[in-house]
Parts: structure tokens; sequence; C-alpha cells
């Protein structure tokens, strides 16, 4: 059987932050239509490597590769625009622009022409018609209009969700994108990234145990800046290094 | 309700009908109050769209006001002059026309404000602050010692430039000139803030790093945004060294640069006619505290700390309220 080749992929990538050693050697790979989870405890690294793939960081050695296409040395616009969205930890949205105008946004950086300068943006009936779309997605119907600043937590997370998703990816890179969210927000976020990954596969860096084993098809531990472990998940729950270095008892029950 | 576009009809309104009125009862010093504050919300205009809308606090627009003066003085010195503009390698003569001033003045604001642009834009902050003031001062010592054109006293441009058609000497026909661009420049920059360049352009102001997430390069909008600002500024300064008819390096000294912020931070910051209540209000202040005191600007002090503190949005947004939520 021959392996499908990953959209994403991490070739043994080290960066050192004076003598810590915050990503060490890690390989990943992220295949078509897969949620590859990536758990660890908190500074295990991970926010590292996420800066590792979205390009805010330089490694120190190593290779990131997108659709096979070393993008190493390219910035964080040129991974964005070779198809990698992510999301972040902290929600980072513009603030005093409308749902609706930080969608369109995300759809004019995936469509490119950011320098036009006659016809209102917002009478765009195509671009307004795709941010819509995509808004109703992630059930924020109705909401368009509001300022983002004005958001509530949950909503942000989804508006968050929502630009990833105007982008047209070819792979996802999602930081917690349950965090601060209730048990309802959870699972209401659980399913829509158990529908996301029709769109493209998602890297999901999440602290939540109970979203990361219902979507997760293989998961990774990252701790100390290395991979532990990668497998299925019944391969993690019952890996007895995992068990040791992280994972309580009680959550594998 | 959208009061912001109301108020600004009444503002584009009262600043033609004050002039108008004043012509009608022959009062010619209140039309040249018109002509300035018109020229200097054109310097806050272009000013505004680099700090209001591109988020870029620019200590240094005093550098694209004196080149816009200066860029009238080199093409119209030569003229009253019975001189070249250059002889050599062809001979190019100077020229008293307005437009052909205007494009002038433009077309070095941009190219100087690329230049500016492209190396400040790497810092941000407080750094970016204070590397623009320097291209500034630069400027303004490298005018001081330019003997060509004055040095330190300046030089005067004795018969005001002409524009076909008018007698631009008249003080209301100047008006309607100055008055003319500055609306017109204000439907341009209506239209740019509300196309795919303004929203690229908010979205680098709010979040730069989110920007780039998206695939767009903050740095490109910030550098174009810089660039327009500039070249609106300069096209001011040009027109602001026609009213006076002399040009003189305190145009572009820093004092200059903090004025047109003073002008936009008093209308309200990234407000379409922001810059003009700013600039109509320190005249006005100027006019009136002045004959009171020689120590207006500690009252005008007091005023721009109070509307800091107190009224965020300046002047537009403490009488329109928060910006429209948009669609």
């Amino acid at each position: 059987m021959t392996r499908p080749a990953p959209v994403l992929e991490t070739r043994d990538l080290h960066l050192s932050f004076g003598a810590l050693k915050a990503t060490d050697g890690v390989s990943l790979r992220l295949l078509p239509g897969e949620i590859h989870a990536l758990i660890g405890p908190n500074g295990a690294g991970k926010s590292t490597l996420i800066g590792l793939i979205a390009g805010t960081l330089r490694p120190d050695a190593g290779q990131v590769l997108l659709n096979g296409r070393d993008v190493t040395g390219a910035d964080v616009v040129r991974r964005a625009r070779a198809g990698l969205a992510r999301t972040f930890q902290v929600s980072s949205v513009a603030a005093e622009l409308s749902v609706l105008q930080n969608v369109m946004l995300a759809v004019q950086g995936a469509r490119g022409g950011s320098f036009r300068f006659v016809r209102p943006v917002l009478a765009d009936a195509a671009l307004r018609a795709a941010a819509m779309g995509d808004i109703d997605r992630v059930g924020l119907t109705g909401r368009h209009r509001v300022v983002a600043g004005d958001l509530a937590h949950g909503e942000r997370r989804r508006l968050e969700l929502a630009m990833a998703l105007a982008l047209a990816p070819r792979a996802f890179v999602l930081d917690e994108p349950m965090a601060g969210m209730g048990p309802d927000g959870a699972r209401e976020m659980t399913a829509l990234l158990d529908d996301l990954r029709h769109r493209a596969p998602i890297l999901l860096v999440e602290h939540d145990m109970d979203a990361v084993f219902a979507l997760a098809d293989r998961i990774s531990v990252l701790v100390s800046g290395r991979i532990i472990a990668s497998g299925t998940v019944a391969q993690i729950r019952a890996d007895p290094e995992v068990r040791r270095a992280y994972l309580g008892e009680e959550i594998l029950e | 309700m959208r009061r912001e576009p109301l108020l600004n009809g009444v503002l584009a309104l009262a600043l033609l009908a004050v002039p108008l009125a004043a012509w009608a009862l022959d009062e010619p010093f209140v039309i040249t109050l018109a002509t300035k504050v018109a020229i200097l919300a054109l310097a806050g205009a272009g000013l505004n769209i680099a700090l209001g809308y591109g988020g870029l606090v620019s200590l240094g627009h005093a550098a694209f006001f004196g080149i816009g003066g200066y860029a009238m003085a080199v093409l119209a010195a030569p003229v009253q002059n019975f001189d070249l503009l250059m002889s050599w390698p062809f001979e190019v003569p100077g020229t008293k026309s307005m437009p052909l001033i205007w494009l002038a003045a433009m077309s070095a604001g941009a190219l100087a404000a690329l230049v500016i642009g492209a190396l400040s834009l790497r810092t941000a902050g407080v750094y970016f602050i204070m590397i623009t003031l320097a291209f500034g001062q630069m400027l303004y010592y490298f005018a001081i010692s330019w003997p060509a054109y004055g040095g330190e006293d300046g030089i005067s441009i004795y018969v005001r430039n002409g524009f076909a058609g008018l007698n631009t000497l008249d003080p209301i026909q100047f008006f309607a000139l100055a008055y003319g661009l500055l609306m017109a420049v204000l439907a341009l920059t209506h239209m740019m803030v509300r196309a795919r360049f303004g929203l690229a352009l908010a979205g680098a102001r709010q979040n730069p790093g989110r920007l780039a997430a998206l695939g767009i390069r903050p740095f490109s909008l910030h550098l174009s945004a810089f660039v327009i600002s500039g070249a609106i500024t300069a096209l001011a300064g040009a027109l602001y060294a026609d009213l006076n008819r002399f040009v003189s390096p305190s145009m572009l000294s820093w004092q200059t640069s903090g004025e047109i912020m003073v002008f936009v931070i008093l209308g309200g910051v990234g407000r379409l006619f922001g810059p003009v209540a700013g600039a109509a209000l320190f005249i006005l202040l100027e006019h009136w505290l002045g004959g009171v005191s020689d120590y207006w600007k500690l009252f005008l002090g007091l005023i721009l700390l109070g509307i800091v503190l107190f009224a965020r949005g300046g002047l537009i947004g403490t009488l329109a309220g928060r910006e429209d939520a948009h669609d």
C-alpha cells in the first residue's frame, strides 16, 4: 500500500532559545483528510512548533514542507498564500471591524487584489457571498453586522475559524480552538471541526482531551520539544510512556 | 443613526458659506483665513491617511509639506528671475502653472514618502515616530543651508502662480481652488477607505500579525498609504506657499509636523472630516485667542489636553459618536 503524500510535513525541526531546546528534532506529517492532534503539557513547545510551521519563527535546522514544497525560507504571508490557515490561541481578529468585514478580509487574502481603490468592498457581491457562507458555516448566522470587539468569547473563537475557512486552505493549523469555551461550546466546536476535515486536513493543538479523543485520527505527544509518541487514539491511550509523562489516569478511563 | 455624514455636510457647507459671505461683505481677510483653513485641512487630510487610517504616527509630515512648498519655489523662481530651471543637458524652463506645480509637488512628495516610508516602516511605535522626525529634521537643515533658495530666510515668489481661466490673485477665486482640491481629496479618500484597499489597511492597522496570516502583507499596505499621504500633504504645501507667496525652512520644521498632527487629533483621528474640523478650530483659536493673549498656545494646549483625555474621537467623535458599524 502506498502512503498518501502528506499535505504538511516537518522534517527534523530544531530550535533553541539559549540553552532551552524548545523544538528538538520534530518530524510530523499531516495526511489528507485527517485530524492530527498535537498534545503535550504546558511548556512542551507546542506554541513554538506552531510558530515554526506558520512562519513566525525560523528553525535552527530542519525543514517545513507544504504540499511537498519546501517553505522553510518563506515568511508568514507566503505560507498563507501557499495554503496554510492558522488560528490563534488568543483570538486574533480586527476588533474594530464587523464580523463580515473580518471574514471578507480573509476571502480577500485568499483571492488577492487588496490594491483596488475604487469599488466599495461591501458592495462586492462575490466576496460578500463567500464570506456570508463561511459565517453561516461556523454558526454566526445573523451576527455579521456585529463589531468583532463586541463579540462574546465563544463567538470570537468561531470568527477565528470562519476566517481560516475563508482562506480555502490546503491545511488548517488550529491552536487550541476550544480554549476558554464552556462544555456546550466545546461540544459545538467539536462538531464543527469534525465537519471541517472534509475541507482540508487539520493539525489540532488542543488541551481538551474529550475533543481530542473524539476528533483525532492520529495523535502526537510532545514533551520537552520532542515527540515521544505518535499513533492512533487507542495506541496513545495505551502507551505507558505517555501515561507517565502526560495523561492523568482518570482521562484514560 | 448616522450623524457623521450630516456633520460632514455641515462642515463642508460652512467652509464654503463663510468666505462667500465675506466676499459679499467685502472682507478679504476672512476669505484668506478660510483659504488657510482649507489648505491646512488638506495637509491634515494627507496625514490622516497615514495616521488615522494606517495607524502610522508620523512626526515628519512637515517634510512633505515643505517639499511641496519648495517644489513651487523651484519651479516658479526661474520665471521671476528670467532664468531657466535647467540648462544642461537640455533646456527646461520654470513654470507658473498651478496644475504643473501641483503635479511636481505631489510627485516629489510621493517619492520622498516612498524613500522615508521604506526605511521608517522597518520600525514601529515610538521608533517610527523618532525616525520620521529625524528625516523631517534632515530636510529642515538641508533647506536652511540651501543658499539658492534663500537658506534660512526663505524665498518670495512675488506673483501668485496661475490657473487657466481664473484670476488667482482674487482671494475668492484662489479659495475656490483650494476648497475644490480639498473636497476632491476627501471624496477620493472616502472612496479608497471603503474599497478593498481600505479594508486591508484597516486590518493592517488593527492587527498586522493576523493580516499576514491571511496572506496580505501589512508592509505593502502601510507603504502605499504613506506614499499617498505624503503626496497629498505635499500638494497642500504647494498651495500654502502660493497663499503666502513665500517659502521658508519653517514649513519643514518639526513644529509644523506637530501642528498638522494637532489638526488631525483635534478634529478626530481616522475621521474623514477630522482634519477640516481640526484646522478650522485651530485657525479660529489662533485668530481669537491670539487677539486676547500672546500666550494663546497655552489655551490651545489645554483644549488639546481636554480632547485627548475626554474626547478620544476629537470634535467629530464628540459630535457624531462612535464610527458607524458599517454593514
